[in-house]
């Protein structure tokens, strides 16, 4: 029981094209670990039955929907977990697809570690680089590659060494600064899946639920030398006989760690005041982390709402600007236009603004900066430039992925059309 | 250095949730049952929010249906919170023509409740419906947002649903639309129960091992209750039996089982080969039952 209550948690993401095995691979992950229950197994038995498949179909395990189902492909991001002993995973199945990128982008946004399938047969693909591009660009700490379907390249070492060398050589272009690993794996038969493979003698390292178990999470300890972030979310005011007084700031740590007494600065006013208690429901804490949620006491009385961020007095700030230059994932079918209002929202604030310049697209098969465009489709990544009606308070997405993001909601359709990561 | 255990992390990304659903809509509510998922999140909303009441009513659609000690559960839990509680009743719906009763043996309520539910939001002008549903639970709910967008007419539309990134999320909606949160997305089964065994939450009686009429329908144990129409081939007889997790009387199952403490509990659960829905009846309808009920508005 008390090693249950002390497990860590690792989340993380899986991409690749349709037919590179992925839901396979999950399917192969859970089923191996016990943790597919006897009737869904029997379901999925009976599905693939149904459907003429002699084998069973792990892949139908994953693909939830009645449309998936029929035509056999997954179209939107399924989570599904499983514990070890050691670790409990979450894990974001993203579709492959080129009509999909969003819904990949979506889990990959809080994924710890990325996982790339890449079909042995083919190496390194558009797809792959497109993938790749995005977990980098998402700040994805971990991408681990895992070549897929060994079995049909008689597990060669060679294959897998060439592979390995062209995504190295990909990867360094691009500017991916995630720690990169390579597993050779067939996710049908199970090789370097959970047990280790017998087939592949020639590869050193231990399989995958190995290495999920094993990588470091320090990233997420990491938070802690960070500088101290706290965007306000709610003002809770019980106005009540016994708490007549009471003001407190609710919100999650989004940053370093704060500490009873320490002195703080609300921005965007500048204000400042000293930290009087750290509240955990009635609990008193001398010390919140991140990503804990709390609420906080000062000792003041000065005006601060939803949308405010409260930060150290000394260390690194954040910028409090109109003008955004950010990276930009596009996700709408209706393009992005210039000048067009859109509502730009980080985790608390919302404001109006409008992109006023493209500064360059982003071309994922050539890995070039593409100036002179003027709008993005679907899909696109890109670098660009927004005008606020009103001041963000904002850090850049590298050093802080809570702070360093925000997304456009189109104000018509109210859609979130597309997600922004700050480079100033 | 600090360590962070999954079920502190898993905690405050929900008291996160909660919380923003406060900030942005104006009339939310917590869709109550009486299981354990809905008694977590309401738990979890005293905490966001304390010293504060908390600052939504407990909704509850009420077949008609339920175990004697879930509505008992439920009001002692409405006092000592202080919060106020709405019931959408299913018979007034049936009553009041909304509806029509199933006939036969597998006769059930749970798909009358999403126009009882539909119909309550639209009394009330909720904006927010509030819900412990869990993506482990159902394929088709692993694909859900923890902000769901519904539109005017209750639907879900799964090819549809808005990207979720990171902490933002995005609560727009046009007039007469409203969505459905649920903060506790991410835990699983055994989270929900560990969590519940790490606070001390008090649970309806019905987890635990108790003595019960019951009979045997598909491999399957029910309350033998007056809603229920028993086929002549079934015999009632007596068993101790638990619920692993509770809809109402027509689709709970109960597992024949000793276990009367949440230890007991836990470590069946963790041997338990069946999943937690394997038991209720009203997934098994069809593949895709679940998936096509949410397109209709249900939870």
């Amino acid at each position: 029981m008390s090693g249950y209550l002390d497990m860590e948690l690792l989340r993380f993401t899986t991409a690749g094209s349709v037919d590179d095995g992925k839901s396979t691979l999950i399917g192969r992950l859970l089923y191996d670990s016990k943790s597919i229950f006897e009737d869904q197994l029997e379901a999925v038995e009976q599905a693939s039955r149904n459907r003429g498949n002699e084998e069973v179909n792990l892949a139908l395990l994953t693909d939830g929907l009645r449309a998936e189902r029929e035509q056999g492909i997954t179209i939107d991001v399924a989570y599904r977990y499983f514990a070890t002993p050691k670790r409990k995973f979450i894990i974001a199945d993203t579709p492959g697809h080129i009509q999909y990128t969003r819904n990949m982008v979506t889990g990959a946004s809080t994924a710890d570690l990325a996982i790339i399938l890449i079909d042995a047969r083919n190496g390194v693909v558009e797809q792959t680089v497109r993938h790749s591009c995005i977990a980098s660009l998402l700040g994805i700490p971990y991408i681990t590659v895992c070549v897929n379907k060994m079995d049909l390249v008689d597990f060669s070492e060679q294959v897998f060494a060439e592979i390995r060398a062209n995504y190295e050589e990909m990867a360094r272009k691009l500017g991916i600064r995630a720690t990169l690993h390579f597993i050779p794996i067939s996710a049908k038969y199970g090789d370097n899946v959970v047990e280790k493979s017998a087939n592949m003698p020639w590869f050193s390292g231990g399989p995958l639920m190995q290495w999920l178990e094993d990588v470091s999470i320090e990233h997420k300890m990491g938070y802690d030398s960070q500088p101290f972030r706290f965007p306000v979310q709610y003002v809770i005011r019980p106005i009540s006989d016994k708490f007549p007084d009471y003001r407190a700031y609710a919100g999650r740590m989004s940053g370093g760690v704060l500490r009873k007494g320490d002195r703080v600065r609300v921005l965007p006013s500048g204000l400042e005041s000293a930290v009087k208690a750290i509240m955990q429901t009635d609990k008193e804490l001398d010390t919140a982390h991140t990503p804990e949620s709390v609420s906080v006491l000062l000792e003041d009385d000065i005006d601060i709402s939803r949308g405010d961020m409260l930060v150290g007095t000394e260390g690194p700030q954040p910028t409090v600007t109109q003008v955004l230059k950010m990276h930009c994932c596009w996700f709408n079918e209706a393009e992005l236009q210039l000048r067009k209002r859109y509502l730009i929202r980080t985790a608390v604030q919302e404001t109006i603004g409008m992109v006023q310049s493209v500064d360059y697209r982003l071309d994922i098969n050539t890995l070039e900066k593409i100036e002179g465009v003027s709008s993005l489709k679907m899909n696109d990544i890109a670098a660009i430039t927004v005008k606020c009606a009103n001041p963000l308070v904002v850090d850049n997405y590298a050093d802080n992925r809570t702070t360093g993001s925000v997304i456009f909601i189109d104000p018509d359709s109210f859609e979130t059309v597309g997600a922004g990561m700050i480079k100033m | 250095m600090y360590k962070l255990t999954h079920l502190k992390e898993l905690e405050s990304e929900s008291i996160y949730v909660l919380r923003e659903v406060a900030a942005q809509f104006e009339k939310p509510a917590i869709l109550f049952s009486g299981g354990k998922d809905s008694i977590v999140v309401t738990y979890l909303a005293y905490k966001a929010f304390y010293p504060a009441k908390i600052p939504f009513p407990l909704l509850h659609i009420d077949t008609g249906h339920n175990f004697q000690e879930t509505l008992d559960y439920r009001d002692a839990l409405v006092e000592k919170l202080g919060a106020q509680l709405v019931v959408g009743s299913v018979q007034e719906s049936i009553d009041k023509g909304r509806v029509k009763e199933e006939k036969g043996y597998n006769a059930s309520r749970n798909r009358l409740q999403t126009t009882t539910l539909l119909d309550t939001i639209e009394e009330y002008k909720f904006d927010a419906c509030i819900g412990g549903a869990r993506r482990d639970e159902e394929k088709a709910r692993a694909k859900e947002r923890f902000f769901s967008h519904r539109d005017e007419f209750g639907q879900w539309n799964p090819k549809n649903q808005r990207p979720e990134l990171w902490n933002i999320f995005n609560g727009r909606k046009n007039m007469g639309e409203h969505f459905r949160v649920f903060p506790i997305s991410n835990w699983t089964e055994m989270d929900v129960w560990q969590y519940i065994y790490q606070e001390s939450i008090p649970l309806p009686s019905l987890y635990f091992t108790h003595e019960r009429r019951c009979f045997l329908r598909d491999g399957q144990w029910l309350a033998a209750e007056p809603c229920m129409t028993l086929k002549p081939t079934e015999e009632v007889v007596t068993r101790r039996v638990r619920c692993r997790t509770i809809g109402d009387i027509t689709c709970t199952g109960l597992t024949i089982s000793e276990a009367n403490n949440l230890e007991d509990i836990i470590r069946e659960i963790a041997a338990t080969r069946v999943t937690e829905r394997g038991g209720r009846a009203d997934d098994k309808r069809s593949e895709t039952a679940m998936e096509d009920r949410k397109k209709e508005g249900y939870f």
